[in-house]
């Protein structure tokens, strides 16, 4: 009925419009409540499913991004906090997607490059690289955040070009277990390096990593606002995480319909026809590589300075099954899909299950009898939060059996995997 | 460098590299037996083998609970555990192939590599979910048996424990009675002959899925049973401690020759002593500067450069590639 609803310009806008608005009022109401938070979040991807004019879709976007959600996440910073990890994960996951949606080269270590990014800022943004080169240069100053922005993507995607060389032989089962342990050299590597030389801290982690400047304090006093640190900041990083995705989401539309995009898809589909109608394997492959690994490289460096702290525990195997479950769950090589699918399973973990953890132990600790069985006695272990493995490996089973496209699948996508 | 420390240290390191060896090489079993049926990287196999490892400790444990610890002699113990571990992984991953590998066995092939990957998280995590709430524990320590622990002096600088020698023996057992149902039984010739044809084996009469769920079974039975002996060798286990083992164990098929059991044993036994090497003389030959966690790299290294150079193993032949 919704969907009848939506597809009609006029009530499908007014429905949109009045959904946000009560969900948006409902979240500054009860600030502490998550389900009404994930009803607002719900509504925003009506928001995309609604037909309604290009402009006003456009405008009413920007606006629930751009102002609803930095005013709901003053009210309480939690919500600010999800928004912006959501951000971080669509990137990365949008970043997967042209390796393994479009190019169809299934990547298992695709957080390497997130590493390869977040340390290349963690060490010449904090006094880490003093025990490197001597003296005492570093930090940089917090200026050189944007630069750096640059090189994690350039540092990612040499690293992407470096793992795509050697492997461009293999396809299929036997290229998702190179790229798997390549992602575990970095991690055994970023573990370990911390001697002869210390690059990486080892397990202890690389910590204070510099922020980006706040230069547009000065403009804020100006008009009588003395910039609180721990409010600014975060609404900041939500800025320039909406940037960085908003320039992920362009460059991918722009790539799908490209010819190298035309060029991945072909290869995706049949590599030795894509091969004998001229296109350029070796070229194509290693960019579908550099382009994934650039993306991760700049979310990489952003995510470093949003945590301050970093060390190898980020970047984990785990990690990078969570950013496959994301685009698988959303549907392969499909740009809303990749949106969704990340929105959902960042919500899953951070909102869902942390809730449920921190309900479970309330209970707890308030002793609450349910037939006669005391809740004290609940192991200590029982954790929902800790389960994320089991919740990712049912979605990723589930998915496979029941709907490989995904929920939102790409167009083109579709015929391919409903046919053996 | 001090040259004789090097030479002198040598016999100790290859025993250990054997012992080692011989655990991955049955782990690697599960994965070559798999995929010389189905070409499929069964990735659950490392949460198969260390469920082995969880219900092999759980019986030890409750055993420990009746005192039977000390009244039963320790070997009697570790067959006791060897076998119930040895029949649930084997269970499991026979039941793991019926609801998430069968409804997939005609899809692409990229969709039952994200299944399996899937039910390695599953596993791991429901494994978890069982232990806290069984015993309110993450990491489960093996009842210590001191026998086990007794070392024969062979020379003064050489010694061997009495479970690696348990380690070993009973792979050996594994391993020969695996190749004796493989090569000397109707069974093992059904599954060979599977392995070949599926359809053709199908046309002489051979039900192929039972043949398929068999393989699992008895692949799966030999990962419990690594695991059970990986519990005796390093006592203390928890969920998340399969995953490199299990990595290592595919490296080690693939070294070998996917497929191929007899370059399964030999891709285990290559492994184990490379990384034996590597843990003891990397830090040795390099003063210091790069210690035994290094060993990890080397088997991925080892990995990333067969999968790259020599896809068909040591002593695999080449198989038709499928993308």
């Amino acid at each position: 009925m919704i969907k009848t609803l939506l597809d009609k310009p006029v009530p499908g806008t007014i429905l949109v419009v009045a959904l946000l608005g009560v969900t948006a009022w409902g979240v500054a109401s009860y600030p502490r409540s998550i389900v009404v938070f994930m009803l607002f979040q719900a509504s925003i991807f009506l928001l995309y499913f609604a037909r309604m004019p290009r402009w006003l879709k456009a405008s009413l976007t920007l606006g629930t991004l751009g102002v609803l959600m930095p005013v709901l996440g003053t009210i309480n910073a939690y919500y600010m906090e999800i928004a912006i990890q959501v951000g971080i994960f669509v990137a990365l996951a949008l970043g997967l997607n042209i390796v393994v949606g479009l190019a169809g080269l299934l990547d298992l270590g695709y957080v390497a490059f997130f590493a390869v990014g977040a340390y290349s800022w963690a060490i010449f943004g904090s006094p880490q690289a003093n025990l490197i080169f001597g003296g005492d240069f570093f930090p940089l100053s917090p200026w050189w955040f944007f630069v750096f922005l640059f090189v994690g993507v350039g540092v990612a995607a040499g690293a992407g070009i470096l793992l795509g060389l050697p492997v461009l032989r293999l396809h299929g089962d036997y290229l998702a277990l190179v790229t798997l342990g390549f992602g575990e050299v970095i991690r055994v590597l970023a573990n370990n390096l911390d001697k002869p030389i210390n690059f990486t801290n080892g397990p202890k982690g690389i910590t204070p990593i510099g922020r980006p400047p706040i230069f547009f304090a000065p403009a804020l006093r100006a008009i009588g606002i003395e910039p609180d640190p721990n409010v600014i900041y975060p609404l900041y990083l939500y800025a320039l995480v909406l940037l960085i995705v908003g320039a992920t989401v362009l460059v991918n539309r722009r790539l799908e319909d490209s010819h190298i995009g035309r060029a991945w898809e072909a290869i995706r589909e049949d590599q030795t026809a894509a091969q004998a109608m001229g296109v350029p394997l070796v070229r194509m492959k290693l960019l579908a590589f550099a382009c994934g690994a650039s993306f991760a490289g700049a979310v990489g460096v952003l995510f470093s300075a949003k945590q301050i702290f970093i060390n190898p525990e980020s970047f984990t195997f785990m990690e990078s099954i969570g950013v496959l479950a994301m685009i698988i769950l959303g549907g392969m090589g499909s740009i809303p899909g990749a949106i969704l699918g990340a929105t959902v399973v960042t919500v899953l973990n951070l909102q869902v299950l942390k809730g449920l953890s921190l309900w479970v132990n309330e209970l707890r600790n308030a002793g609450v009898e349910i037939f006669g069985y005391n809740l004290a006695n609940l192991p200590t272990q029982l954790e929902p939060a800790k389960y994320e493995r089991m919740v990712f490996g049912l979605i990723l089973v589930l998915m496979m059996i029941f709907r490989p496209q995904g929920i939102l699948p790409a167009r083109r996508r579709t015929r391919e995997l409903s046919e053996p | 460098m001090d040259v004789d420390l090097l030479i002198g240290i040598f016999p100790q390191v290859l025993l250990d590299g054997i012992t080692l060896g011989f655990m991955y090489a049955l782990i690697a079993l599960g994965y070559t037996m798999v995929y010389g049926v189905l070409e499929f990287i069964n990735f659950a196999h490392s949460e198969i083998f260390i469920l082995g490892s969880f219900v092999g400790a759980e019986v030890l444990l409750g055993l420990q609970a009746r005192g039977a610890v000390e009244a039963w002699s320790p070997f009697l113990l570790v067959l006791v555990a060897l076998l119930v571990g040895m029949l649930a992984s084997g269970l499991l991953a026979a039941g793991v192939e019926r609801v998430a590998y069968r409804p997939l066995r005609n899809a692409p092939r990229l969709i039952p590599l994200i299944s399996a990957i899937g039910v390695s998280f599953f596993l791991q995590d429901a494994i978890r979910l069982f232990e806290s709430l069984w015993r309110n524990a993450f990491n489960i320590v093996y009842p210590p048996m001191d026998v086990m622990n007794e070392r024969f002096e062979l020379t003064p600088t050489i010694d061997i424990s009495v479970k690696s020698l348990v380690v070993i023996g009973a792979s050996l057992l594994m391993l020969w009675g695996l190749h004796s149902l493989v090569n000397r039984t109707k069974i093992g010739k059904a599954i060979r002959a599977v392995a070949e044809d599926q359809a053709a084996a199908s046309l002489m009469g051979i039900n192929v899925n039972r043949m398929i769920s068999l393989t699992f079974l008895i692949g799966g039975a030999m990962g419990g049973g690594a695991g059970v002996l990986f519990g005796v060798q390093y006592s203390l286990i928890n969920p998340y401690t399969g995953f490199i083992p299990g990595l290592k164990a595919f490296t080690a098929a693939v070294l070998g020759g996917i497929g191929n059991i007899p370059g399964a044993m030999l891709g285990g036994l290559v492994l184990g002593i490379l990384e034996a090497f590597g843990a003891s003389y990397l830090s040795l030959l390099t003063g210091g500067a790069f210690g035994a966690e290094y060993k990890d790299i080397l088997a991925f290294s080892i990995l990333i450069l067969i999968l790259i150079f020599r896809p068909k193993g040591l002593l695999g032949e080449v198989v038709r590639e499928r993308a």
